[in-house]
């Protein structure tokens, strides 16, 4: 399955309900339907599908690092702190071009859920579960739990895998 | 700086209004707001308008709202800090008024989630964290965040479901009497138990609604407050705090850390220990989007010390008649929870407690005459705690 597929089943179910619309207009003479309190709504025609672009170029080099099996952080030579997500600009000491370094592979589990109800655009997945591990540098990071079983303060494993079905690389935790 | 009071209320009713479109809606409670302090929209030299949206078509509520309630061409604003939006709203109109700029001010909170399909506004407040690294590769949703911290509290401290089912029992008993709530209906522990898992440990029945609906406030300087009312309501002091976007940025997640410090200021400011908080209150309003928030606000607002916040719950002692009542009129959880609506609902429930005006069961005995609203926007990513007094502050 490709993004376009994930799309497509999505799309599908929205296409059934223009229809739907659209036999509504074809009888009333306008797009209005009646909710299940017996309110008169307007339903909007004018659809936007949205898809945002989001600048990566400070972090690149975290991408590169996920191509390369390594899962990177930046740190501040300055004073230090290491940035999970990473980030470029260390604001407290107010520098740019931090340096790369790698976050290490062994943590603990500090909490998780299992996400029953999914937002749509998850919809074609399993439930799933989200945990967030503290890393034995300290630093946190949030990323799915490819485990059966779960519990606060197992410990876990940090590493690469591929996100089916659309097919690219992402991180996960998984039991020790 | 100047003393600010609330000298009208409004508020409608909660739960699915697709009767009324969203300035229709807003309308609503502006009118009541402006009737009970006896004022016209000439009056009103100001207006804030608490608003989340994405969920409703209209861009640029403020406008609308302004003009549908013949507000124009007085000087508005639209704000945002997610579910505590309310109390941002509130804070904007209260620092115009103590510093001078404006003496009357309206604010009003409305949020019309209906206006999309729930699996929409499933995926809209999903999107609220840190984007990049929580929504679009891991899928958080919103009893997502909170069922990270209930997961991280149980197992440190040792609650139970049970416990959680409390809270969400005792929000359902007083909004089974709240006329202006979304659920009127009580709920028994065996019906808790057996509701649908949302995101573990979360369910349904943990969870406050989508809702529709609006509450305002008229606020005035004490100069013409003093004209206008026998009986203010002052705000004594307002704390506010933020959190990280990214959860993962968070050290503990068996409190939030904002609420905590928004407290703190609060506090700091009214001359309250933290300690023993509870003592001076006659009512507290808590933000339980989800029963886990409502047992961590317990904690972070000094009622119960740490890790001892489920057992308050336990024992039963934030019902009326306990050691200090919370969330009477229902809560987020049966209350509802529209939004840009909910912290100014919080204010108006205080305030008509304050004044013996709450719905018969719900109201409590007012022996110190003050309250404290909690109010938390997204999970910690803002807060805000401000405190009730008829008293004037000195």
């Amino acid at each position: 399955m490709t993004i376009n597929d994930v799309r497509e089943k999505l799309q599908q179910q929205i296409s059934q309900l223009i229809l739907s619309l659209d036999q509504v207009v074809q009888m009333y003479g306008m797009p209005i339907i009646q909710d299940k309190n017996g309110n008169p709504l307007w339903i909007d025609v004018r659809e936007m599908t949205l898809r945002y672009q989001i600048p990566i170029k400070k972090v690149q080099k975290f991408f590169e690092g996920l191509k390369e099996g390594k899962i990177l952080a930046t740190k501040c030579n300055k004073c230090g702190t290491i940035y999970f997500p990473p980030q470029d600009d260390c604001p407290k000491c107010k520098i740019s071009g931090l340096e790369w370094v790698e976050m290490p592979d062994e943590g603990e589990l500090v909490a998780y859920t299992v996400i029953n109800v999914k937002p749509p655009s998850f919809s074609h997945y399993q439930d799933y579960i989200v945990g967030i591990a503290r890393m034995k540098n300290g630093i946190n990071v949030t990323a799915w739990v490819n485990s059966k079983e779960v519990k606060v303060g197992m410990k876990v494993k940090l590493r690469i895998t591929k996100r089916e079905p659309e097919n690219y690389l992402i991180y996960e935790l998984v039991p020790a | 700086m100047r003393n600010v009071a609330i000298i009208g209320t409004g508020h409608t009713k909660f739960g699915v209004r697709t009767d009324v479109n969203l300035q229709e809606l807003a309308w609503e409670a502006i009118k009541q707001a402006l009737e009970e302090a006896n004022l016209d929209q000439k009056d009103i030299q100001y207006f804030v308008v608490g608003n989340v949206g994405s969920w409703s078509a209209e861009e640029l509520p403020a406008v609308v709202v302004g003009e549908y309630s013949d507000l124009t061409p007085k000087g508005t604003m639209r704000v945002e800090a997610a579910c505590s939006t309310g109390s941002a709203a509130i804070r904007d109109a209260y620092l115009a008024i103590k510093s001078g700029e404006a003496d009357i001010a309206l604010v009003v909170g409305v949020e019309q989630m209906h206006q999309a399909p729930n699996p929409q506004v499933v995926e809209l407040i999903g999107r609220a964290g840190g984007y990049f690294w929580e929504f679009e590769n891991f899928g958080l949703t919103f009893p997502g965040y909170y069922a990270l911290h209930a997961s991280a509290y149980m197992a440190k401290y040792g609650a139970k479901e049970e416990d959680l089912g409390k809270i969400a029992i005792k929000s359902h008993h007083y909004g089974a009497r709240n006329p202006y709530a979304q659920f009127q209906k009580e709920i028994t522990m065996d019906e808790y138990l057996k509701s649908k898992p949302v995101a573990y440990p979360l369910k349904l029945l943990d969870s406050s609604p989508i809702t529709d609906g609006a509450a305002a406030v008229v606020l005035a300087s004490e100069e013409v407050a003093k004209k206008i009312t026998d009986s203010p309501v002052w705000i004594v002091s307002q704390g506010v705090a933020s959190g990280t976007a990214n959860l993962s940025k968070r050290t503990d997640f068996t409190h939030i850390e904002a609420a905590y410090l928004a407290a703190q200021q609060a506090y700091s400011k009214a001359g309250i220990n933290f300690e023993g908080a509870w003592r001076f209150f006659d009512v507290a309003e808590v933000h339980d989007c989800f029963t886990i928030a409502e047992i961590m606000a317990y904690e972070d607002l000094g009622f119960a010390k740490r890790g001892e916040g489920y057992l308050l719950a336990r024992e039963e002692q934030t019902y009326i008649g306990g050691k200090i009542p919370v969330n009477v009129d229902g809560g987020l959880k049966a209350k509802g929870h529209p939004i840009g609506a909910t912290g100014i609902s919080m204010a108006v429930s205080i305030t008509r407690q304050l004044l013996y005006r709450a719905p018969k069961g719900t109201q409590v005995d007012v022996k110190h005459g003050m309250g404290i609203s909690h109010n938390v926007g997204g999970t910690g990513h803002y807060a805000y705690v401000t405190i009730f007094s008829t008293r004037r502050p000195s």
